[in-house]
């Protein structure tokens, strides 16, 4: 009895940090600047592609390539956020969903012009491939490997945000845009850093996915409906409430997926619909 | 700009006035018997997207209402005029209606959650009520074929008579007749007082209801006429194709008419239709091409229009135009 549920619940939490650190930095600049941005899995999808070409066709270590795809997604998003995204910062909701919906097609294009349609696979360390057996149920490495990393970036994105002058500066600009800027933060910058982390923080998050999840060219579709109920059921701008969200999203998802396969993504959908009905801000959210 | 009326309702009429472009454009949907008959079922394509993409105006373009999931009121209005014909009877007019109720009364009951929300957690809303929905017809295998497909729907002949035909012709009839019958309807209510009601819920969220005007209910009401147009626009589709696909409530179609109106102009009426126009007759010509292709241009597109073009095709004309007037 122990068994199977443990290891839906290891699982579903495995996923669930996965989609937690593909869905963070969306949450946070979200929640910064108010600004739809729907084209954050595409960045994602940027990153997984990195680390397969820099795996398979440079051989390097897939260490290496986490590393990589975070820089890689973050200068893109920089070039994309100075040309495009900057324009729209004070337009509405819908421009701003019509922009990246748009960058989110251009890039299924270029990904199937570039890859082809078909998944792609990834080389992962052979200690990695594994699983550990502890009190009788199984937990695959890979999935260790998941939390152990989104434990860390919830730690590390927590005391930057809480201890350092750059976290300061963004959380005052969450809390209220115009007196940050009055007090001399240079909000535009604190929110184009904000952005390439957020983005880099994606692409990492798209780099660990191709193992569990696979990549092809619609990744940027398809793992953006999990990434916005993740943000919108946690609460924007809150980090906590991406984890909690993330970790309950996940654990559903997986579960519904065991014990009822019939009702298909049915779950997560009544979840979050639930959840938006309940607190509108999100679990943890401060505002709407 | 017309010179300020003596009263509102003097406005109101000059506002709602048949112009000579107006009834020129819908004579001319007429002529596509005479010079396009090899393109008459491109033609009731054509006329159902622009319904759809007219009753996705309602709430975008008027009520300022984003929606990502429209495509959950055309899905329902489709499988119900389609089980509607399949085990009641296949009379179209009657089916029609049929699944415009169906989908207006899941619109009514959405809109009791939409109403509440706003930005982004309203977004998601419609969103997840898409998703929830196409993914009820997806597991509801055995009502509605799943991804089969709906098979074994019956429609008799248009008023007894006219049997849709291989060529589209009464289909593409149909498609036009109701596309116009709704289109008066919406026209009249835009050029109501409630229409200005729903303009002003747009403009300025905070002050409709210091001025004594009830936000949630106009929004249920509008999203409601909305939904229902939307099922209308899907029965029409199901009845003409005589089958009912899982693409019919995919998110993909809640996409497709959100560029479509983008692309003509939101807020316009005639930018649904223009925009369906530009829209489906690219995608027959592109059809040779991969989707992920085909996609490409719409994405470059949407980044265009949103860049270079806020107010879509019709917006920059009218641009245009009064820069003319102004020298």
């Amino acid at each position: 009895m122990f068994g199977p549920v443990a290891g839906v619940l290891f699982d579903g939490f495995a996923y669930g940090m996965l989609l937690f650190v593909l869905s963070v930095g969306l949450s946070v600049t979200l929640g910064l600047m108010n600004f739809v941005n729907l084209a954050h899995c595409a960045f994602a999808m940027l990153g997984g592609y990195v680390a397969v070409l820099v795996t398979n066709e440079l051989g390097w270590p897939f260490f290496a390539a986490l590393p990589l795809a975070f820089i890689g997604a973050a200068a893109v998003s920089v070039l994309l956020e100075r040309t495009l995204y900057r324009r729209l910062y004070r337009a509405s909701d819908l421009d701003q969903v019509l922009l990246t919906i748009g960058i989110v097609f251009v890039s299924v294009a270029v990904a199937a012009y570039l890859f082809g349609t078909t998944q792609q696979p990834v080389d992962v360390p052979a200690y990695l491939r594994g699983s550990i057996s502890f009190a009788g149920v199984r937990f695959a490495s890979y999935r260790l490997f998941l939390i152990v990393v989104a434990l860390l970036i919830a730690v590390m994105l927590v005391l930057g945000l809480e201890h350092t002058r750059f976290g300061a500066q963004v959380r005052a600009a969450v809390d209220n845009q115009r007196m940050a800027a009055g007090l001399g933060i240079n909000v535009e910058l604190v929110f184009a850093v904000a952005f390439a982390l957020g983005s880099g923080l994606a692409g990492l998050g798209g780099a660990l996915a191709v193992e569990v999840v696979g990549l092809d060219p619609y990744f940027g579709f398809t793992y953006l409906i999990f990434v916005l109920i993740v943000v919108s059921v946690g609460g924007l701008g809150s980090i906590a409430g991406t984890f909690a969200a993330a970790a309950l999203i996940g654990i559903v998802d997986i579960a519904g997926k065991y014990y009822a396969p019939e009702l298909g993504a049915f779950l997560i959908y009544l979840v979050m619909v639930a959840v938006l009905m309940w607190r509108p801000a999100g679990l943890i959210g401060r505002r709407q | 700009m017309t010179p300020a009326a003596a009263t509102p309702r003097a406005y109101l009429r000059a506002q709602s006035r048949w112009s000579p472009i107006e009834i020129a454009f819908w004579l001319a949907t007429l002529t596509s018997y005479l010079f396009f008959p090899d393109y008459l079922s491109l033609g009731s394509q054509i006329a159902i997207a622009a319904l759809f993409a007219l009753s996705l105006d309602l709430i975008l373009g008027y009520a300022g209402i984003v929606s990502l999931g429209h495509a959950a009121f055309f899905g329902t209005g489709a499988y119900a005029a389609g089980l509607f014909s399949k085990y009641v009877w296949g009379e179209p007019f009657s089916g029609l209606l049929i699944g415009g109720a169906a989908a207006a009364l899941i619109g009514y009951a959405s809109s009791l959650i939409i109403a509440r929300f706003r930005h982004l957690t309203r977004i998601m809303l419609t969103l997840g009520i898409g998703l929830l929905l196409a993914e009820v017809a997806n597991s509801a295998h055995d009502i509605t074929g799943g991804s089969d497909g709906l098979q074994g729907m019956r429609i008799w002949p248009l008023l007894g008579f006219f049997k849709f035909d291989l060529y589209g012709k009464v289909a593409y009839g149909y498609a036009l007749i109701v596309l116009f019958a709704v289109f008066v309807l919406a026209r009249r209510l835009i050029h109501s007082p409630f229409g200005l009601a729903l303009r002003g819920i747009r403009e300025n969220w905070v002050r409709m209801p210091a001025i004594g005007a009830s936000r949630a209910s106009h929004i249920r009401k509008i999203y409601t006429i909305s939904a229902g147009i939307a099922g209308i626009a899907g029965a029409v589709l199901a009845q003409t194709t005589q089958t009912v696909s899982l693409e019919a409530i995919g998110f993909g179609r809640s996409a497709d008419v959100l560029v479509m109106l983008v692309l003509g102009g939101a807020g316009r009426l005639y930018g649904g239709i223009i925009g369906a126009i530009i829209f489906m007759v690219a995608r027959d010509q592109f059809s040779g091409v991969a989707p992920q292709y085909w996609y490409f241009w719409i994405g470059l597109l949407l980044i265009g229009v949103v860049t270079l073009m806020p107010n879509g095709i019709l917006g920059g004309l009218s641009a245009l135009q009064a820069r003319w007037r102004g020298r």
